[in-house]
């Protein structure tokens, strides 16, 4: 059949079927041209000016950045999330990994353990909040039980305590998280090649030390794919400050995010909220350009 | 903290290889060991599960009770008049997040299918680059777009709408939904559709007949995930609603959070266990499908 037979005899239907694809596919390229670059470009041209309540095109440079460069509380914001991070980050991934070792000794009741780890991955932040909340109340939480529990001088106070009231919101973070750490290297774990675990030991390597020296090491693709969606998880935290500790006590436990939502929705400051936020988008992308690149270079190496 | 070095000094007595001497010694090290290991697991679920515990006692607590007691002290009496209060407080925004709730996971589990769907089985030029921009919705830090788009809901008109949530909640979700279904598809060997299209099968035909019968497992993925984010969606929820129609989480957090009047932790509690069960529920019925939705995102090839 040539070319031209089919040319010829395409019906109005034929072309239909042949424009389906792109047509049902159209509505979500709008949607993502529009909705995610689009106003990522829109945010990016607020933040240049000086917009309060409503949005106002009057452009002045780079004045929004410099407010929030002399702005103690964006810094306060930002050094919370290196210390809420880097701590978040590490210890849920030292829990997660010690967890899925252990549960990857044939423990037997396996699922049901997996489970509880798990399950705080599917609350709502608001209500790990608002649970964390209550357990570290100063006064009637952990603070009364110790002390009922016969240790008469214990004082639990970290959550009105500017000094260390970030420490509160790392240790719901990690409660919520590190389940889902254990689940990513027990899967990563299940892949590692048995045979190789059976020769160390032969050798005579003791268990910690094959997996120290052997299995976590072939694990590096799942550490940094946790790396990066803890680090996604802390730069997004916003819904754990708002219910634990709105931000305070003052704009002690403030991060990023809470101070764009703030600044932007209830403090008139929408420029400057805009500028925030276009540094969290920034701040993001140095964590996933890194990423994207070895990803894309491993398949290539493949 | 101790019982975990503890545990780990000890594993390492364990699985030795099977040598020929002192096999004796070695089965009660492996023993003290596979205790070691059972004791620390079963210490860490008590640490998990106790929040929940504390939850779950505090709410059904006396305020009297709960000022005597303490954090796990069991109730004098079990009352739900934190329940109920909660109930009156936060019930009605229960059902905005109903609302909000099944209409976002539908549609956009619909779209991410027939998206996915394209991607994988019909992909045209430029096709792929669509994709890659797509994905990166995955990894968007809301706060970039959340100016523009109140600017619009409220051209819409649809400013504090359920309708404006659901329009909200479909487009942020649809890079996930997308990128399930895509990465679903595209294990399924192409000749199958290729067959079909041979033998005169429609677009949609192919897709109906063929595909989605097969898809059971990755909608369910799609389902509880989308059902999990969209419940416990805070941002979009406190930014683009207000008053009526709030979804549950901004009400537990106004709730909890209002400073007026004497604080009844029991009503916090019952008004937190209350939003968290729907979510709760589900994983405990589908965490299989959970699980596979939270790692798929992240061990995808």
């Amino acid at each position: 059949m040539s070319s031209n037979a089919v040319i010829t005899k395409a019906s109005p239907l034929d072309v239909l079927q042949r424009w389906l694809p792109k047509l049902v596919l159209a509505p979500s390229m709008v949607i993502v041209l529009v909705g995610f670059y689009g106003y990522i470009g829109w945010t990016f041209l607020l933040s240049f000016t000086n917009s309060r309540f409503m949005p106002s095109y009057n452009f002045v440079g780079l004045q929004q950045y410099a407010r929030l460069w002399d702005n103690d509380r964006w810094w306060v914001a930002s050094q919370n999330l290196l210390v809420f991070g880097g701590l978040f980050i590490a210890i849920s991934l030292i829990i997660g990994v010690f967890l899925a070792v252990l549960l990857d000794q044939r423990i037997r009741r396996e699922g049901f353990i997996r489970t509880i780890f798990l399950y705080p991955m599917a609350l709502s932040m608001i209500v790990t909040g608002t649970a964390w909340k209550w357990l570290l109340n100063p006064g009637l939480g952990l603070d009364k039980l110790l002390r009922d529990w016969g240790w008469e001088g214990f004082r639990f106070d970290w959550l009105v305590d500017p000094d260390r009231v970030v420490y509160c919101l790392v240790m719901a973070a990690v409660w919520q998280s590190s389940g889902f750490v254990m689940a990513l290297f027990l899967a990563g774990l299940r892949s590692v090649d048995q045979s190789i675990i059976r020769a160390a030991q032969v050798d005579g390597a003791s268990l910690p030390s094959i997996y120290l020296r052997i299995v976590l090491p072939s694990l590096g693709p799942v550490f940094f794919s946790a790396l990066m969606i803890l680090a996604h998880i802390a730069i997004k935290s916003f819904d754990l400050v708002a219910s634990m500790t709105a931000g305070g006590p003052g704009y002690a436990s403030d991060l990023p995010a809470m101070f764009m939502y703030a600044h932007t929705f209830t403090r008139g400051q929408m420029g400057l909220g805009a500028a925030s936020a276009m540094l969290m988008l920034g701040a993001v992308l140095a964590i996933l350009v890194p990423y994207l690149y070895s990803e894309l270079r491993g398949k290539r190496h493949e | 903290m101790n019982d975990v070095s503890v545990a780990q000094r000890r594993s390492s007595d364990v699985l030795l290889p099977p040598g020929e001497g002192g096999a004796k010694r070695r089965m009660r090290a492996v023993s003290l060991s596979r205790l070691a290991i059972h004791t620390t697991l079963v210490l860490a679920c008590a640490v998990y599960l106790v929040p929940l515990l504390v939850m779950l006692l505090t709410s059904f607590k006396t305020p009297d009770d709960i000022r005597s007691g303490n954090l796990l002290s069991i109730p004098d009496v079990f009352t739900l008049i934190g329940w109920v209060k909660a109930w009156d407080g936060v019930g009605g925004y229960f059902w905005n997040s109903v609302k909000i709730t099944i209409p976002a996971v539908l549609i956009s589990t619909l779209l991410g299918a027939l998206n996915g769907y394209v991607l994988a089985m019909w992909r045209f030029r430029g096709s792929q680059l669509f994709f890659g921009l797509l994905l990166f919705g995955c990894f968007l830090p809301f706060q970039v777009i959340l100016l523009p788009a109140s600017f619009t809901l409220g051209q819409l008109g649809l400013a504090n709408t359920t309708e404006g949530l659901v329009l909200v909640h479909v487009v942020y979700g649809l890079a996930f939904t997308t990128l399930f279904f895509r990465n679903f598809y595209v294990s399924i060997p192409e000749a199958l559709v290729r067959a079909a299209r041979l033998d005169g099968a429609g677009f949609f035909t192919i897709f109906g007949r063929i595909l989605l019968p097969m898809s059971v497992p990755i909608i369910m993925v799609c389902l509880i995930w989308q059902f999990t984010q969209i419940w416990n969606d805070f941002l979009f929820g406190v930014v683009f609603a207000s008053g009526d129609t709030q979804p549950i989480t901004v009400a537990l957090n106004n709730l909890v959070n209002t400073s007026t009047g004497a604080k009844e932790y029991n009503v916090d509690m019952a008004a937190a266990m209350i939003a968290g069960l729907p979510t709760l529920l589900v994983y405990i019925l589908a965490g299989k499908y959970f699980l596979r939705g939270l790692t798929a995102g992240s061990v995808k090839g």
